[in-house]
């Protein structure tokens, strides 16, 4: 009953997003409004209604209803409530009704809040969001039911894999979602103002709030998806280049420089074809990363649970919308009046610079992750991994690293070297100074050099525009910039004090035998069996020192699942300030002796440390956006009613 | 902006979707069909998975006529999903045998019991060994076999309703 | 640097810059990628033409049964890896994969030493317990390729 319950809401939430698409682009022609005012009740009921159908779903996992095929396919009742309940995003139809319905919402907040821009083309930009969103429906509805049943109801589910029954796979998928998915307002707003011609400051004010709080989404997604990968994969490394990956990283670079040009174009009124585009290429990156990811078509899930005609459809979805909306962009971004002209050297030349250079970063990311294809296509298998991408990026990510620490420093349209020379001089003194002492006093490889160098030298600089101001009148957004520059500067020292000073010790000693890493010794005392409710293990119980300090106990796992059988490695992480010890435990070799794995990694958790601030950032952004949006209102208002009185 | 480069972004993603396309109409290696289509069943004795329904051996498939030979597992729920379908093809006068695939026997009897029991005979193929000579990489799959024991088509994944008047034909093929 | 330049120019000036990055990042990554993607072979091609030693590459096949030996140190392994005609050498350093058993499908990643050693950095093991690995006495091409698919599920 429940899963019919949440088909039928699924159903409605369709019909009314086609409702929204008529009414909202008959409003676009001479004398079509008359039922325009259908369209924003109409995506606010669609938002509720894909919530509800989503709902529905969790309550069937959460009662692991086996009659549901998805159910008996991805869960099993002996799993604890919270990986049930997760268990009904972890998989391909629910993903789907998740985004369906991330997106829905996405369309009833603008519907529901957005009233500054004029209205036609708001109504074209909640037609453009329905018409995405029809796509999806009609994607989930015919041929990714989540609520399709059984003809029998199974006896035991099949089980959720064992590596994504970790609590931070719970929140990281919906955290990605709202990430990607929020951008599709972007994209929307984008079509809206093609379709009208209307790209205006006003414009770019008021698309940014909503890319932020994607940006800010997919910051934490991605953080938190290294931070996974890094301590469940048990390999020690923290970011694989893997398509999943790639997939998550292609649109926040597409984000972060929509970001910035829309921040030229808010204050100068510059860059319009250029935020357009990026508007529509953002979440282009979305779909396309998913698309990649979900067909198949370069991971291959297993036996039988990709259909060909599935990828078929998606990509019949992403050539409708994203090759209608580029298409849109090529006949009508002529047409839009040019933005104001600015000197090279100034504020939105160092964005326009750092906009090419994400953009280059990108387009490396998107060729390295479809080469395979293309190779594959002439019948050559390759792999494409760090080799590729991370020197390659680097080329592109250092100078827009440059500009970066000084870009904030320069005014807007126009200015001179010579205002700006004392601080350029500082951090680049400092950047020097740090390369000369790493070459001289440790052999470190050029690229984490680099990193080192540059890191110490932008933490210098993202304070730099604060200098000389007063800091209690300071915007809350330009706080939110020093916060997520800062944030970039505290995680590539992380990265690259990572790269530079790790060390690594593989041995295989006895229960009572010791192994030294870094500053380190470990003292393995005993292997015993465990049991969790629903794996049992094998627990290495050791005894950590920090140069001959007090003993910490840790306890890496190598683990059993039985429902599906899968083994797993949980890795034991000993964190200090100055770095993280990680611990992995192995087989059991022949004369008794147990593999282990150690790893001393100096400042790793600035990594993630320096996402959440950047994350951070952006929240404080928003806020600062926000607020000084209200006030702008109230102020309006004001002499708007003044005007009023002096006229009576 | 030159007018041209408004169209750049626009041809790129063309070529992604040539290219995505084309990979799509590709293929897919997931599947591998067997080779031994054409050759005959190799020799296999099988102890019985259940109570109710004798042993299966190669020889069961030299008595001139068409089988069909479904590879099953009580655990594998693609299974249960074809399980109406199997029962279809038996109303329609197919002859079904099955391997249950390193299955427990209350297991499968739990499974026959729930999902109903279209086979004539069970054998239960504890190592996979069989289902490995036979070709097959997964469960569930479905073979036709004509009567002097020649595997003449492979079926992989669940039957679905529509593929049940394919598997009818086939089997109709196979008689001749 | 900017008197002498007309608006006009200086907005010339950018396009011309951007365009030039971004076309020379598409040239970059198309040469990197010739260079710097590892190629897959299967022991057949690893022994009929093998790639420049230190070049990273990819060998995918079956682990022969009886050939995974442990060194005295405990960590490092050394295996055959076969496809039915020929077999190369492995030598791993490290935690192998759960279902890393003798007669599975592998996928090793690493580097061809001069002696004709495969010395692996990374090991991919099948981790789906519904899958039957294949005998690999009737391996065919697609047969290798369905393995290494399926290999990279797990990463």
């Amino acid at each position: 009953m429940i899963a019919e319950l949440g088909l039928v809401a699924l159903w409605l939430a369709a019909s009314l997003a086609a409702l929204q698409l008529v009414t909202g682009a008959l409003a676009q022609q001479v004398g079509g409004d008359e039922l325009a005012v259908l369209t924003r009740p109409a995506a606010i009921v669609q938002g509720l209604l894909a919530a509800f159908a989503f709902l529905m779903l969790l309550v069937v996992f959460g009662q692991t209803d086996l009659s549901v095929k998805l159910v008996a396919m991805n869960s099993h009742s002996e799993k604890p409530l919270i990986f049930k309940l997760s268990g009904a995003f972890g998989n391909h139809e629910g993903s789907m009704l998740l985004w369906v319905t991330i997106m829905a919402l996405a369309g009833a907040m603008i519907a529901a809040i957005e009233h500054r821009l004029p209205e036609k083309t708001m109504l074209a930009t909640l037609a453009a969001q329905a018409f995405v969103g029809l796509g999806f429906y009609a994607f989930l509805l015919f041929s990714s039911n989540p609520f399709e049943r059984l003809p029998t109801p199974a006896l035991q589910g099949q089980g959720l894999n064992p590596l994504l029954q970790d609590i931070g796979l719970v929140f990281h998928p919906p955290t990605l979602y709202v990430g990607y998915v929020g951008l599709s307002v972007a994209f929307s707003f984008a079509v809206g103002a093609l379709v009208t011609r209307q790209v205006t400051p006003d414009f770019a004010r008021i698309m940014r709030p909503w890319v932020l709080g994607a940006w800010i989404f997919l910051t934490l997604g991605i953080t938190a998806g290294s931070y996974w990968a890094y301590y469940e994969l048990g390999w020690g490394g923290w970011w694989f280049w893997d398509p999943v990956e790639n997939a998550s990283l292609m649109p926040w670079l597409a984000a972060t420089a929509l970001l910035h040009s829309a921040s030229v174009l808010a204050a100068r009124d510059a860059l319009r074809a250029w935020t357009i585009m990026l508007g529509v290429v953002a979440f282009s990156m979305s779909m396309v990363g998913t698309f990649l990811v979900r067909s198949g078509i370069l991971t291959s899930v297993h036996a039988f649970a990709v259909d060909p005609e599935r990828g078929t459809f998606i990509l019949a979805l992403l050539a409708i919308n994203i090759g209608g909306a580029l298409l849109l962009f090529a006949l009508r971004a002529g047409t839009v009046a040019e933005g104001k002209r600015f000197s090279v050297l100034s504020r939105e030349g160092a964005l326009v610079f750092n906009n090419v250079m994400l953009s280059a970063v990108l387009g490396i990311v998107l060729l390295g992750t479809l080469y395979p294809l293309v190779t594959e296509a002439f019948n050559v298998r390759v792999s494409v991994g760090p080799p590729y991408f991370n020197p390659v990026s680097a080329i592109f990510v250092f100078p827009m690293l440059a500009v970066m620490a000084v870009g904030p420093l320069l005014r807007w349209r126009q200015d001179g070297m010579q205002r700006i020379g004392r601080p350029v001089l500082i951090v680049a003194l400092v950047a020097l100074l740090v390369l000369a002492g790493g070459w001289t006093f440790a052999s470190i490889h050029l690229l984490p050099l680099l990193g080192l160098a540059f890191s110490a030298a932008l933490a210098i600089a993202a304070f730099m525009p604060l200098r000389g101001r007063n800091l209690r009148l300071l915007p809350i957004a330009t706080w939110g910039m020093v916060a997520a520059h800062f944030g970039i500067a505290v995680a590539l020292f992380g990265m690259a004090s990572e790269s530079a000073f790790s060390k690594e010790k593989l041995a295989a000693i006895e229960a009572g035998g010791s192994a030294d890493v870094g500053p380190w010794t470990v003292v393995l005392t005993d292997v015993v069996p465990t049991a969790g409710p629903n794996w049992t293990a094998l627990e290495g119980q050791m005894l950590a020192s920090y140069e001959g300090g007090p003993p910490i106990a840790i306890a890496p796992q190598s683990r059993n699942f039985w429902a599906p059988p899968q083994e797993t490695t949980e890795s034991a992480l000993v964190t200090r300030w100055n770095g993280q010890l990680y611990a992995v435990v192995g087989r059991e070799t022949a004369e008794g002796r147990w593999q282990l794995r150690l790893w001393w990694k100096p400042f790793v958790i600035f990594i993630w440390l320096g996402g959440a601030l950047v994350a951070l950032g952006g929240l404080l952004a928003l806020i600062g956006r926000v607020l000084a949006d209200l006030k702008r209102r109230t102020v309006k208002a004001r002499a708007a009613e003044r005007r009023a009185e002096s006229a009576a | 902006m030159k007018r041209w480069t408004l169209w750049v972004p626009l041809t790129l993603f063309l070529g992604f979707c040539v290219l995505a396309g084309y990979q799509l109409t590709q293929p897919k290696d997931d599947f591998v069909v067997s080779r031994m289509i054409g050759k005959p069943l190799p020799d296999f004795d099988l102890h019985a998975a259940s109570l109710d329904r004798p042993a299966l051996a190669s020889s069961y498939f030299h008595d001139g006529k068409p089988h069909l030979l479904n590879v099953f597992a009580s655990w594998c729920i693609p299974c249960a999903a074809e399980a109406p379908q199997l029962e279809a093809l038996r109303r329609r006068g197919a002859d079904i045998a099955g391997i249950a695939i390193r299955d427990r026997p209350e297991d499968v009897a739990d499974y026959l019991t729930r999902y109903g029991n279209p086979y004539s005979r069970i054998g239960s193929d504890d190592l996979s060994q069989v289902q490995l000579d036979i070709g097959s990489s997964g469960v569930p799959e479905t073979f036709v076999i004509d009567g002097k024991g020649i595997i003449r088509y492979q079926h992989i994944g669940d039957i679905r309703p529509d593929d049940v008047p394919l598997m009818i034909g086939k089997l109709r093929e196979a008689e001749q | 640097m900017t008197g002498w330049m007309k608006p006009k120019h200086q907005r010339l000036v950018l396009i011309v810059i951007a365009l030039a990055s971004l076309v020379g990042a598409g040239l970059l990554a198309a040469w990197a990628l010739r260079n710097q993607a590892s190629y897959f072979f299967v022991p057949t091609q690893m022994v009929t033409a093998p790639p420049a030693p230190g070049q990273a590459v990819r060998l995918g096949g079956m682990v022969q049964k009886g050939s995974i030996k442990t060194m005295p140190d405990g960590v490092t392994i050394t295996f055959l890896v076969g496809d039915g005609e020929n077999t190369v050498p492995v030598r791993f350093s490290g935690i192998v994969p759960d279902l890393f058993v003798e007669g599975s499908g592998v996928v090793a990643e690493g580097r061809l030493d001069p002696s004709g050693t495969f010395v692996a950095d990374n090991l991919l093991a099948k981790h789906d317990e519904n899958y039957v690995p294949r005998e690999l006495k009737d391996m065919t091409d697609r047969q290798k390729a369905q393995i290494v698919a399926e290999t990279e599920v797990g990463k």
